[in-house]
C-alpha cells in the first residue's frame, strides 16, 4: 500500500477460548493409534521394561483428551488472535529488529531435501547443509572482521553466555584464575549482564553520563576498582536507546590495558551492517542475532540463533564441533582439546542458518549496506514525525546526538499531563491494529519509555500509518483519557485483573498442573 | 469483602509554603503564616484524593475518620458518609490530635491509613503506627522529604483505590524524613531519617521514585542481603549503618539490629548495638580491619550526613573510603538516575575524597557505578 491508513474501525478476532486442558474429557481421542503388530511386539519385547526404573513414569502422562474437531477449532482460533504479526505494521519492537521474513526462505526450509536431514547423520550424508553453514560463516567473518564463527548458540543470550565461557577459558589457559568480574552498561542488552552473571561472573553496570553516553569516567573507576580481577567488558553498540558509544576505542583500550577482553553485542546491527565492523572497533569477540538482523523469524515464530565470532587467538576455545572444509569435503571437528565444551547440542539451528544464508545471498554485499542505510533513514523519518506529537519526547532529547536505527522515546509528559502512561498508550495503539510496542527492559531507567525500530522492510506509508496511530492515541489521552486508560477495547488481549500477580510466584503458573494446584477451579471457564 | 480505610487530614499542613515559611510546624510559625494571609490547602488536596475512591463499589468501603477539619469535612465533601471517631478542639488542632487519630484508626484495624499533610504529619503518624499498618500520604504539606507520599493528590487517591482493590499488593518500607531540628536550631537546614512506614509499592505513583519497576522489593532486598551476609569476612569489624536495606543483611545474619542506629558486627556476632561515634572509635582501636556497610537514604540519595551521623568523618577516615560498602535495591538506584549520590559529612576534605564514583551493590554479585557529589 502506498498510502497510510489509520484503522479507526479495526477489530481483532476475539474468541472466548478456554485453555486446551479445559476441553479435556476423559476417554476422548483425536486419533486412535494402531496396535503394534504381533511380530514386532514379539521381536522387540517390552521396550519400557528395558528402561531403568528411575526414569520410568509412575503414573500416566496427563495430556488433554480432545477430539480432532476441537483441537483444530482451538488452535485455528488462537492463530487468529495474533494481530497478524510479521505481515502487519510491526515497527513496534525496538531492540528486537522485527522485519519482514521473506516467504522464499520459508519455502526452502520446508523442502524435503532439507527438512529430513538430522544432525546425527554421518557428515558424509549431509554435505549440503554443512556447506551452507561453512559459507555463511565466511559471510559473517566478512561482515564483522572476526576470524571464526560458531552457530551453536541458540540465541543472543546464549551467544553472550558463549562469550563469557570463551573469556574464562582464555584467562584460565594463561593460569589467570582470579578474573571474576565483568563490566557492562545499563543501556546494553540486559543479557550482557545476565549471561556473564549466569556464567559465574560478578557484574558491574555503568550508568551513562548526562547525555546518555556510556560514562568513560565511570569505566575508569570500575577498572581501577577491579584491577586484575577484571575478566572483560560486555557492551552493546549502538545501545538500546539508539545512541552509539563515541568513546568505544577508549573503552577497548582501557579494558585491554588491564588484561581484560572486549565483547560486542551486535543485536542492534541493522544500524551498521556493511558500514562498520567489530574488528575495526578493536573488540575481541562479537555476536549477531541471526533471527533479527539476517531476516529470519523471531520470537514465537521460529527458533533463534546467536552467531558468535572471535579473533584468531580465541578460536581454540570455541565450542565444539566446528565445521571445517578440507578442499574436497565438509566435516565436523570434535577434536578440540582447548574448547570450553558446548552451549547446546549439535552445531546450530539449521533452519535459521539456511534462511539467513539465503537472505544474505539475495541481498549481496551492497544489499546488506542498503539494509543499514534504509533502516537509519526510516528511523530518522519516523522520529521526525513522532516528535511532533504532543506529550511525546525522546530520552536525552537535547544532547544533539543523532539516533541510529532505533530510538527510546518517553511519554513522561503525556503521563504528567493526562495520567496516561506508556502502558496505556501501548494497549490503546493495539485498537488501531498496531501490535504492542516494546517499552523497555525492566526496571525502567527512562520514564514511561517506548522503543521503536523501523527496519528496512517498512515503507514510507507504514511509517506514516504508525505515526498517525500514535498521534490519535495521544490526542485521545488529552481529550478522553478514560478511553485510553481502559483499553484494549478491540483486541483479543485483556487487561490483567491484577497486575501485581505477575510478581507473585505463588500466583503465576507455567503448567496446567501448577495452575490447578495454585488456583483450583477459580479461573477455569469450563466447569 | 468490605474494606476499611482511615482518613486523617492535617488541616494546617501546607500553610507555611505559599507565604515563604519552611513548614507549618509549631504554633508560632502557624500564627505567622495566618498573619501573612495563608489559606489552608491541605483540605482541598485531601478532597481531590478522596474523590478517586468513588470507583469503589457502593457499600463495600467503610471510611473511618476524625471530626470536622481533621477528615470528616473532607470525606463528606468527597461524597462519602464516614464513621467519625474521637473529638477535637476545632480550630486549634495539634500534632497530638494526629497521633491520637492514628492510634484510634489502628484500633479499628483499618486496611489503610490515608493521611494528608507534610513531613511533620508523617512523623506524627509514624509515632503512632510505626510499621503496624499500611499507610499512604496525600502530599499537602510544605515539606515533602518523606517517601511515604504519592506524587500528587489524585495519584494518591488512585493508589489507595488500587491497594484496597488488591491490584497493588506489595508493601514497601519507605522513609519518613523531616527537618533535623537540632541542626535547624543551629541554622542548618537538612533532612533527617526518622523511621520507616509501610506504603503500597507502586513506584510510578510515589514521591522521589520517578521511574522503574519490575522487582518485588522483598526479593531484591533478599539477594543483596544474601550476598553481603555470605561474603562477610572473618576478623573484620563491620559497622552496620541505619536503614531497612542494612537491616535486611542483619536479618540474614540472624542478628538483632537497630533500624535507625548503627550496630557493630564481628565474626558473625553482634558486638555492640546502637552505638554513637565515640563507641565506634573505641571499637576501631581494638581491631585491625574494618568495613562500613551503608545504604542510600531517602529519595535525594544521601550516603552520609542524613540519618547516619554516628558514622562521622573521623570514623570514615579511620575505616578508609575504599572500605565502604554501599548497598541499595536496583529500583532505588534506577529511580535516582540523572541525579548523583550525595555526601554531606561536614568535613570538606572528606566530602571531596568521597566524590567521584561509588560502587553500589544492587544484587547478588551485581553492582552499579554511580556518581557522587557533595
Amino acid at each position: 500500500m502506498n498510502k497510510p491508513y489509520l484503522r479507526t474501525d479495526f477489530h481483532e478476532a476475539r474468541w472466548d477460548e478456554p485453555m486446551i486442558y479445559e476441553y479435556s474429557t476423559p476417554g476422548t481421542r483425536g486419533i486412535l493409534i494402531p496396535e503394534t503388530e504381533k511380530a514386532i511386539v514379539d521381536a522387540v519385547g517390552d521396550v519400557a521394561a528395558s528402561l531403568p526404573e528411575s526414569i520410568r513414569r509412575k503414573s500416566s502422562l496427563e495430556l488433554p483428551e480432545v477430539d480432532q474437531k476441537h483441537v483444530l477449532a482451538h488452535y485455528l482460533r488462537l492463530t487468529q488472535e495474533t494481530m497478524g504479526s510479521n505481515i502487519s505494521n510491526d515497527i513496534s519492537e525496538g531492540t528486537c529488529t522485527m522485519k519482514y521474513n521473506p516467504r522464499l526462505c520459508e519455502q526452502l526450509v520446508m523442502h524435503d531435501d532439507f527438512a529430513y536431514v538430522h544432525p546425527e547423520q554421518d557428515a558424509e550424508t549431509m554435505q549440503g547443509i554443512l556447506e551452507i553453514f561453512y559459507k555463511f560463516e565466511q559471510i559473517m567473518k566478512e561482515v564483522s572482521g572476526m576470524d571464526r564463527f560458531t552457530f551453536q548458540p541458540g540465541g543472543g543470550n546464549h551467544a553472550v553466555y558463549c562469550a563469557a565461557s570463551v573469556m574464562r577459558a582464555y584467562h584460565e589457559s594463561r593460569g589467570d584464575t582470579k578474573r571474576d568480574t565483568a563490566i557492562t552498561t545499563i543501556f546494553s542488552h540486559p543479557c550482557d549482564a545476565a549471561a556473564p552473571h549466569t556464567a559465574g561472573y560478578k557484574i558491574i553496570t555503568l550508568f551513562p553520563d548526562q547525555n546518555g553516553i556510556p560514562d568513560y569516567e565511570a569505566l575508569k573507576k570500575a577498572v581501577e576498582k577491579t584491577g586484575d580481577h577484571l575478566a572483560g567488558i560486555f557492551m552493546t553498540n549502538p545501545e538500546d536507546i539508539g545512541i552509539y558509544n563515541p568513546n568505544i576505542d577508549k573503552f577497548v583500550e582501557l579494558v585491554h590495558s588491564v588484561g581484560g577482553l572486549c565483547y560486542y553485542d551486535q543485536a542492534n546491527a541493522n544500524a551498521f551492517l556493511g558500514v562498520v565492523r567489530a574488528r575495526e572497533a578493536g573488540v575481541d569477540m562479537c555476536h549477531f542475532n541471526v533471527h533479527k538482523t539476517f531476516g529470519t523469524p523471531h520470537g514465537g515464530e521460529g527458533p533463534a540463533n546467536g552467531a558468535f565470532g572471535c579473533r584468531e587467538f580465541l578460536t581454540k576455545f570455541l565450542p565444539k564441533p566446528t565445521i571445517e572444509f578440507d578442499g574436497s569435503k565438509y566435516y565436523l571437528d570434535c577434536d578440540r582439546p582447548y574448547s570450553f565444551g558446548k552451549v547446546r547440542s549439535y552445531f546450530g539451528t539449521a533452519g535459521v542458518i539456511l534462511r539467513a544464508y539465503s537472505w544474505a545471498m539475495m541481498h549481496g554485499a551492497e544489499g546488506l549496506k542498503t539494509v543499514a542505510n534504509v533502516s537509519v533513514l526510516n528511523n530518522n523519518y519516523l522520529e521526525k514525525l513522532l516528535l511532533s506529537i504532543k506529550g511525546l519526547s525522546r530520552c536525552f532529547n537535547d544532547n544533539g546526538i543523532v539516533r541510529q536505527e532505533q530510538v527510546r522515546y518517553t511519554w513522561e509528559q503525556l503521563k504528567n499531563d493526562t495520567g496516561v502512561g506508556t502502558d496505556e498508550v501501548n494497549k490503546r495503539a493495539g485498537d488501531y491494529g498496531i501490535p504492542w510496542y516494546w517499552a523497555s527492559h525492566h526496571p525502567w531507567v527512562i520514564p514511561e519509555p517506548m522503543t521503536l525500530e523501523p527496519c528496512e522492510s517498512y515503507s514510507k506509508a507504514d511509517l506514516e500509518e504508525y505515526y498517525l496511530s500514535l498521534k490519535a492515541v495521544a490526542e485521545e489521552a488529552y481529550t478522553n483519557p478514560e478511553l485510553v486508560l481502559t483499553a484494549p477495547h478491540k483486541q483479543a488481549g485483556y487487561n490483567l485483573l491484577d497486575p501485581a500477580e505477575l510478581d507473585n510466584p505463588d500466583s503465576w503458573a507455567m503448567t496446567w498442573k501448577a495452575f490447578k494446584r495454585k488456583h483450583g477451579d477459580k479461573y477455569v471457564k469450563v466447569k | 469483602m468490605t474494606k476499611k480505610i482511615g482518613v486523617i487530614v492535617n488541616p494546617i499542613a501546607g500553610m507555611g509554603g505559599r507565604v515563604g515559611l519552611k513548614g507549618s510546624d509549631g504554633p508560632d510559625i502557624l500564627e505567622r503564616a495566618k498573619e501573612l494571609g495563608a489559606q489552608p490547602e491541605c483540605p482541598d488536596k485531601a478532597i481531590i484524593a478522596l474523590r478517586q475512591l468513588k470507583e469503589f463499589n457502593e457499600g463495600s468501603l467503610e471510611i473511618y475518620t476524625y471530626p470536622k477539619e481533621m477528615g470528616e469535612n473532607e470525606v463528606r465533601a468527597a461524597g462519602f458518609d464516614p464513621i467519625v471517631l474521637g473529638s477535637i478542639d476545632s480550630g486549634h488542632t495539634t500534632p497530638e490530635d494526629t497521633i491520637q487519630a492514628a492510634k484510634d484508626l489502628l484500633g479499628q484495624k483499618v486496611d489503610l491509613i490515608f493521611f494528608a499533610g507534610g513531613d511533620g504529619t508523617a512523623r506524627n503518624i509514624l509515632d503512632a503506627v510505626h510499621e503496624e499498618a499500611a499507610v499512604l500520604g496525600i502530599p499537602g504539606g510544605t515539606k515533602i522529604h518523606s517517601a511515604v507520599y504519592a506524587i500528587n493528590p489524585k495519584t494518591a487517591g488512585k493508589l489507595a483505590l488500587e491497594y484496597l482493590q488488591g491490584k497493588v499488593r506489595d508493601l514497601k518500607e519507605s522513609e519518613v524524613m523531616d527537618i533535623d531540628e537540632e541542626a535547624f536550631r543551629a541554622d542548618i537546614l537538612r533532612a533527617k531519617l526518622y523511621g520507616y512506614m509501610k506504603v503500597p509499592n507502586e513506584h510510578r505513583m510515589m514521591q522521589n521514585l520517578k521511574s522503574g519497576r519490575g522487582y518485588g522489593e522483598e526479593a531484591a532486598l533478599d539477594l543483596i542481603s544474601r550476598y553481603i551476609a555470605f561474603n562477610l569476612e572473618e576478623n573484620v569489624l563491620y559497622i552496620m549503618g541505619p536503614g531497612s536495606t542494612v537491616r535486611g543483611v542483619m536479618n540474614k545474619l540472624e542478628l538483632e539490629n537497630t533500624l535507625l542506629g548503627v550496630d557493630l558486627v564481628y565474626n558473625n556476632k553482634l558486638l555492640d548495638k546502637d552505638v554513637n561515634e565515640e563507641k565506634i572509635l573505641k571499637h576501631l582501636d581494638r581491631y585491625d580491619s574494618y568495613r562500613i556497610v551503608i545504604t542510600v537514604i531517602g529519595g535525594q540519595g544521601y550516603l552520609f550526613g542524613r540519618g547516619n551521623q554516628q558514622i562521622s568523618p573521623k570514623v570514615i577516615k579511620r575505616v578508609g573510603v575504599k572500605n565502604i560498602i554501599v548497598i541499595a535495591t536496583k529500583n532505588k538506584m534506577y529511580s535516582l538516575f540523572g541525579q548523583s549520590l550525595l555526601v554531606d559529612t561536614g568535613d570538606e576534605e572528606l566530602n571531596a575524597a568521597l566524590t567521584g564514583y561509588m560502587q553500589v551493590m544492587v544484587g547478588y554479585g551485581e553492582s552499579v557505578m554511580f556518581p557522587v557529589t557533595d
